[in-house]
């Protein structure tokens, strides 16, 4: 609790009260609906029925729908698809990001006032959707997997942000290295890098996040190949169009029931695309100020 | 060091750009840019004489208007709410609430909606059990701008609020101590200290803003186009999708994609001199 400056009024409790009121109304409108899908998705079939539909209050809870959309392969190979990409995805993506940012933050490297307005340029000029879809279909990327990670994985916002960190990292400390023969790669890996895991992890996620929840990649690149597609492909079609899903082997999410089946299953896979993300966030969430403040006022 | 990051660039990004002359040609993937016949204008004279373009573009120009005024004064509002609270414990908690949405696909988010609002929502499921007949917001295209708006603010207004509360942090508070001294009360602070502080970062986001006019988020368009009908949720980007690559005419959707670029350069471009004129930096300083 920060103490009140003395020179401020002391709130009414008017204003005090409509102040707590608009906080708690955006807190709810977050959060109830979480609340919903996930308590949903742990409801018996005959909880689901007594409530109408989805369940607000906590009543005859169980793992069922859990356990069925695990067994099921059609669900177990999206999240491994996810996964994959997520991971693949994000290594190349930092690696890259951050090899390209060291070398940038050094004001002293060849050319790279000239890359540096190389790369800011794709920040506001792009040949658009079809341009890029014919360079990637014409290099053979139809329906293999680098289409979804390599076009969009360098993102030149996030290399700005590790740029102007590496710059501001210590230059005596880098001089004194440098004097003592470390060479570049050194230097990074031992000097730069370990000062700046903040903003790495910050990187990493917004990487991370940006290909747990890619699916337009996939609607463009393989369209057809349902043993590919991602979780979050397979809530689309599967949970918010409610298509029956082809090529799916398994019955019980296959074909028959697409239509009909239950919603805590539904629900369930809702909360699957969730997790991840909610077991990351608390870690990273208190250095995003950092991340994205840099890249606000120095980009 | 770079040239991973440059040759990914220059792949997916630079050579798109010089693909942009597909808008001018008939391009046949058969027989690849070099060899495809040249269109001239023809594309954008079919283009303009499509009433589809000329109603997605409408629908674009309307949302964006919508999404402005709606939309953006709501971060701003919740940061300075934010920044008066004094427990930093609350406020904490509150920032990692509101900051979540943003991590979630469209495609969750608008499941989640769908799940709420949708005809089997927990919204109508409500107003049935209380004999109160159903509105199913989901598929209505009268008020598609609002519903879209709404979840623009429910994904974005909370990550949106980040860079105002670092302009509130900046603020120098000596300025409020000796305002209060002055006698000013505490709407006159925000009038005069609050809200100039925040001027310069408010300017920028407007720039951004009106330079996005022309994509009001595509992923969000995609998936709802089928459920509200595309005379509602019809966008630039979606139209250049549909037309471009779902019908394969893809030297038609080129086209259109790069009216959409060359307008919104523009736009930014336009926006950013006008920040000049107003003495602000805009995206660069001048």
């Amino acid at each position: 609790m920060t103490q009140r400056p003395s020179w401020q009024e002391p709130p009414a409790p008017a204003g005090q009260s409509a102040k707590g009121l608009t906080l708690g109304g955006v807190l709810l409108m977050v959060l109830v609906p979480l609340w919903i899908v996930v308590l949903t998705s742990l409801s018996t079939k005959g909880a689901i029925n007594r409530a109408g539909g989805l369940v607000i209050w906590p009543d005859g809870l169980t793992f069922e729908a859990y356990e069925e959309m695990l067994t099921d392969s059609t669900v177990r190979t999206a999240l491994l698809v996810s996964f994959g990409i997520t991971i693949v995805g994000t290594a190349i993506s930092m690696v890259v990001s951050i090899l390209c940012a060291y070398g940038l933050s050094r004001s002293n490297s060849f050319g790279h006032r000239f890359i540096l307005v190389l790369l800011i340029i794709t920040m506001f000029v792009s040949g658009g959707l079809i341009p890029t879809f014919l360079v990637v279909t014409g290099l053979g990327g139809y329906g293999q997997w680098w289409a979804l990670i390599l076009p969009g994985a360098v993102s030149v916002f996030n290399i700005l942000i590790l740029r102007s960190f590496y710059s501001s990292t210590a230059a005596e400390l880098i001089d004194a290295a440098r004097i003592d023969g470390g060479s570049e790669w050194r230097i990074l890996w031992s000097i730069v890098l370990p000062t700046s895991r903040a903003v790495t992890a910050v990187i990493s996620l917004f990487y991370a996040v940006g290909y747990w929840n890619s699916f337009f990649n996939v609607m463009l690149y393989m369209p057809t190949e349902s043993e590919k597609w991602p979780l979050q492909y397979v809530l689309l079609t599967y949970v918010n169009r409610g298509v029956g899903m082809p090529g799916s082997v398994n019955s019980g999410f296959g074909m028959e029931h697409a239509q009909t089946a239950p919603l805590s299953l539904q629900m369930a896979v809702v909360v699957l695309t969730l997790v991840p993300l909610v077991i990351v966030y608390p870690f990273v969430q208190k250095h995003f100020r950092t991340g994205v403040l840099t890249g606000a006022i120095k980009g | 060091m770079v040239v991973p990051a440059v040759v990914l660039l220059l792949i997916f990004n630079y050579v798109p750009m010089v693909g942009v002359i597909t808008a001018f040609q008939y391009y046949d993937p058969l027989i690849g840019i070099w060899d495809s016949d040249w269109a001239g204008l023809d594309q954008f004279q079919q283009l303009f004489a499509d009433s589809r373009f000329w109603d997605a573009l409408a629908n674009t120009l309307y949302l964006s208007f919508v999404q402005l005024i709606l939309f953006f004064p709501i971060p701003i509002a919740l940061a300075m709410l934010l920044n008066s609270v004094l427990s930093e414990r609350v406020r904490n908690f509150v920032q990692s609430v509101v900051y979540l949405p943003h991590f979630f696909s469209w495609v969750l988010v608008i499941t989640i909606f769908q799940q709420m609002l949708g005809g089997a929502g927990a919204l109508n499921q409500f107003l049935r059990s209380h004999n109160l007949g159903t509105w199913d917001v989901m598929t209505n295209p009268d008020t598609f701008a609002l519903l879209v708006t709404f979840q623009g603010v429910w994904k974005e207004a909370g990550w949106g609020i980040i860079v105002f509360l670092a302009a509130l942090a900046a603020i120098n508070p000596g300025l409020y101590e000796a305002a209060a001294a002055d006698g000013a009360g505490p709407f006159r602070r925000m009038w005069h200290i609050t809200l100039p502080g925040l001027r310069g970062v408010i300017v920028l986001m407007l720039v951004l803003r009106l330079g996005g006019a022309l994509s009001v988020g595509f992923e969000q368009f995609l998936i709802q186009r089928e459920a509200v009908g595309h005379d509602a949720a019809e966008v630039l980007d979606t139209y250049a999708f549909y037309y471009g690559i779902a019908t394969t005419n893809y030297s038609f959707g080129a086209a259109a994609g790069l009216f959409k670029s060359v307008i919104s350069l523009l736009l930014i471009w336009g926006a950013n001199k006008l920040a000049h004129s107003f003495g602000e930096d805009g995206l660069y300083r001048k």
